[in-house]
């Protein structure tokens, strides 16, 4: 499988602390991949760094084979990358139809067109019901399902989710993975997800990356992974479903 | 094509939109002299607090010195007519072109360097005096003593030299204001108006989808200049005479934010109804001072600032969008 | 030109700037603490220099010996105008809290323009054609006197901050909002004496500035807009930045007002907040506001 993306050498500091020190890693395209760590790991630095959001101090990110380090978070979008937030960032002024819209508008050259594509992504996201709601007056599973169907929106080849399924009930947990594996099988949509919630990275990933002291650790297929020894150790009491 | 337009909103507020535009047009036949310059000033207010209405509305940015975009394009159309005897029809792109300049020049130094907030309020208040004071030294366009356009007689209409009477003047703002609202009513439904509006509400987010923040707010910047300098193409050729102490003043920036901020920043209506809100209050307050026989200069600006105190303080988001409520206008989507 | 000129002119203009970087102290004292932006600042000065006017044509009280009644008067219109109007403010976004002041500041100008007047009042005092030698600087003695008061303001309020266990208390709001209430502050009280101790300033400054200009009431806008532009060039915040700013201003004003025509002077003020705001624009001694 040919890598879709490839950070190599990443290091960052944050005025004294180290948050990530020669992160190296690869993405297959098609594949969907999981980063897991302990809190403060420096997992969401990397999606930072990957999405031109935080500029890395040395190293580089590549995008099937271009350089996209350095590049702004839209320019970064619009070469194929989507992906949602930790702390989610609706347009609480908006209605879902019309965040979905924004996001669709990436893809599309048209408002019309946009339009229609963003009402596929609602109702593949089980929003339809809720597509003309205020994104303020929604829960915070269906903010997390907003956030997602946007991402989506844009049309990306590599989709990155910063903690998605945090909060949510184990049905809607379910849900998601449903989707991702559909949306991955049938789209070859690539997926990089952070996640805390043990039962879905499991579900879902083909490969595990583990970030510790923003360092990996280990890197290679979930059954290998999770019997490393130093993957153990930096997750003992700290077990998360 | 209408039909474009008129998706997703309501009948009931087409029809009241109709009514109202009827009862525009229809204005002149009935109403006196002195009602046609009340309300060519109402409409004028309504055009610049629109086009105001699309820089902090739309795109989030607190201008304060917007009076510097009226000012630019009423002497820019003022001098070609003056100087060169150019006519207000091709003298207003030049005024555009000057005022979409200079808006870009602060645009830039703004958004590049990160300028914001209060910031930019305050940049573009200096930028305003700056003008006002450097206007002042200008002798080609009259400095402090002002320039004056020639005047003919008024009994004869001149489309296009906008030289006449002030039922000629009320129609030419009424489709200036009209226009204006059409083009912000499209640019809400286009792709760039989703964009600002992104941008208002989550510049983070907006970003995460691709948007360019620097060029959106750029287009924001331009196109409100541009529209405000036409504003100050109608002032020149209706007053006649420009002194740069009056139109940049800060206080024309203020007044002309009073309507967009009362009616309700960032919708699209919001700006007409605060015209007509605020000139009605302040008329029939003359009116009131008038016949117990008091007059005090100043007695309207202080009016202003308890208006504005009140909408700041009860009505943050201005008297349209309950207003709206109250006419059983519910918001459908799309509608601002 | 001969180079006293310059000279003179020079340090006249550093003794007005020292009168505008008190005013501009308590622009920025309020920022730096309350995080309001005060529009109306230089309206509150204009009050306090019709109080002096009023007060010297009534009683001929000299403006600098009526100082402390003029700036209890400001501190208590601050305190009001912080703990009535503003305080419920604070958690709303920044352009609502602008346009609560510019609304303040409109109904403070057209009141006074009302009580008093579009005609310029001034003060003529015993020593208003004064002035002192000091080999070839000719100083008037009127610069003279409100810029040494305007030092003794600004020390006393220097000293209140940092020795007093009020002026502490004020600091640690400003450092940390949500600390300073863990420890019992009451910090909306302290807002309120905030406002109130940089409305004094101002009021305090405009019994001084009445001995410099003569005042109408259009002022009030200039002088708001002078203290925003000194206070983003010294430093929001930095209290010995408003005075540097007041000073740099000063000078480039009363130099500028030499070099080429009287009128354009303000022009060189804009074209310095232009320069700051774009390359430095947390100011010559500010900290970056995270």
């Amino acid at each position: 499988m040919t890598a879709l993306l490839e950070v190599a050498g990443i290091s960052k500091s944050f005025t004294g602390l180290r948050a990530l020190e020669n992160v190296s890693f690869v993405v297959p395209e098609g594949s969907i991949v999981g980063l897991i760590g302990p809190n403060g790991a420096g997992k969401t630095t990397c999606f930072n760094v990957v999405a031109g959001v935080t500029r890395a101090d040395a190293g580089e990110v590549r995008l099937a084979g271009t350089r996209i380090d350095g590049w702004r978070p839209d320019q970064v979008c619009r070469a194929g990358i989507g992906r949602t937030f930790q702390l989610v960032k609706p347009f609480a002024g908006l209605s879902v139809m019309e965040n979905v819209l924004v996001g669709a508008l990436n893809a599309c050259a048209s408002v019309r067109e946009a339009k229609a594509r963003a009402g596929d992504i609602i109702e593949q996201l089980g929003l339809a019901e809720k597509r003309r709601a205020m994104a303020a007056s929604l829960t915070l599973p269906e903010r997390k399902r907003l956030e997602v169907a946007r991402a989506l929106a844009t049309g990306p080849r590599l989709l990155m989710l910063d903690e998605v399924m945090a909060g949510l009930r184990p049905t809607e947990t379910d849900h998601m993975v449903a989707l991702f594996r559909t949306l991955n099988a049938n789209m070859g949509l690539t997926i990089l997800l952070i996640e805390h919630v043990m039962r879905a990275v499991m579900a879902l990933s083909s490969g595990l990356i583990v970030l510790n002291h923003g360092q990996v650790i280990a890197a290679g297929p979930p059954a290998e992974v999770t019997r490393d020894p130093a993957v153990l150790e930096c997750y003992l009491g700290e077990e998360a479903v | 094509m209408i039909h474009l337009l008129t998706d997703g909103v309501s009948r009931r507020a087409l029809k009241l939109l109709a009514g109202l535009c009827l009862a525009l047009i229809a204005a002149p036949l009935a109403a006196s002299d002195y009602l046609i310059t009340v309300l060519i000033l109402v409409l004028y207010f309504a055009y610049v607090g629109q086009a105001w209405n699309i820089m902090m509305g739309f795109a989030g940015q607190l201008s304060l010195g917007h009076a510097l975009y009226v000012g630019l394009g009423a002497y820019a159309a003022a001098a070609l007519y003056v100087h060169f005897g150019v006519g207000p029809w091709l003298g207003l792109w030049v005024a555009m072109a000057s005022a979409a300049a200079v808006g870009a020049v602060i645009g830039f130094l703004a958004f590049r360097f990160g300028v914001g907030g209060v910031y930019f309020a305050i940049l573009t208040i200096a930028f305003a005096e700056f003008a006002r004071i450097g206007f002042d030294h200008w002798s080609w366009l009259g400095g402090s003593a002002g320039l004056f356009l020639p005047v003919a007689n008024y009994a004869h209409n001149d489309l296009l030299t906008l030289r006449g009477g002030p039922t000629m003047f009320y129609y030419v703002m009424l489709t200036m204001t009209g226009a204006a609202f059409v083009v912000c009513h499209a640019l809400l439904r286009s792709r760039i108006g989703y964009y600002w509006l992104a941008i208002r509400e989550s510049p983070d987010a907006a970003q995460a989808l691709g948007i360019d923040i620097f060029r959106c707010k750029m287009v924001a910047v331009v196109v409100s200049a541009a529209m405000t300098s036409l504003g100050g193409v109608l002032f020149a050729f209706y007053y006649n005479n420009l002194f740069p102490e009056q139109i940049f003043h800060i206080s024309r920036s203020i007044e002309l934010i009073l309507g967009p901020i009362i009616g309700g920043i960032g919708t699209l209506v919001g700006p007409i109804v605060g015209a007509f809100l605020l000139t009605a209050l302040a008329e029939t307050l003359s009116e009131i001072l008038r016949w117990a026989g008091i007059d005090l200069p100043g007695i309207k600006q202080v009016f202003y600032g308890f208006c504005l105190l009140g909408v700041v303080m009860f009505l943050p988001d201005g008297v349209w969008p309950p207003l709206g409520r109250w006419l059983g206008l519910a918001r459908e989507e799309g509608e601002r | 030109m001969p180079a006293e000129i310059y000279l003179n002119v020079a340090v006249s203009g550093l003794l007005t700037g020292l009168v505008y970087g008190l005013m501009a102290l308590g622009l920025s004292v309020i920022f730096g603490v309350v995080r309001v932006v005060n529009f109306a600042h230089g309206e509150m000065m204009t009050i306090a220099m019709y109080l002096a006017v009023a007060l010297f044509s009534a009683y001929k009280l000299d403006p600098l010996v009526m100082l402390v009644p003029i700036a209890a008067v400001l501190f208590a219109l601050g305190y009001v105008m912080q703990r009535g109007l503003i305080n419920p403010f604070i958690n709303r976004p920044e352009h609502s809290q602008f346009m609560l002041l510019v609304a303040v500041a409109l109904i403070m100008v057209n009141a006074l323009l009302i009580a008093f007047g579009p005609d310029a009042r001034g003060v003529q005092t015993s020593y208003a054609f004064a002035s002192f030698a000091l080999g070839p600087l000719i100083v008037d003695a009127n610069k003279a006197y409100a810029a040494l008061a305007a030092v003794a303001v600004a020390g006393g309020l220097f000293a209140f901050f940092r020795y007093t266990l009020l002026g502490k208390a004020i600091r640690a709001c400003a450092d940390n909002y949500a600390g300073a209430l863990v420890v019992g502050l009451d910090v909306k009280q302290l807002y309120a004496l905030t406002f109130a101790i940089g409305s004094a300033c101002v009021g305090a400054c405009g019994a001084m500035m009445v001995l410099l200009v003569d005042v109408t009431p259009p002022l009030g806008p200039t002088y708001t807009l002078l203290a925003f532009v000194i206070v983003i060039t010294g430093g929001l915040g930095s209290m010995a930045g408003a005075l540097l700013g007041g000073v740099l201003i000063g000078v480039t004003e009363a130099m500028g007002g030499l070099l080429f025509t009287p009128s354009a002077k303000s022009m060189f003020t804009f074209a310095i907040l232009v320069v700051v705001l774009l390359f430095r624009p947390q100011g010559l001694l500010g900290k970056r506001l995270t």
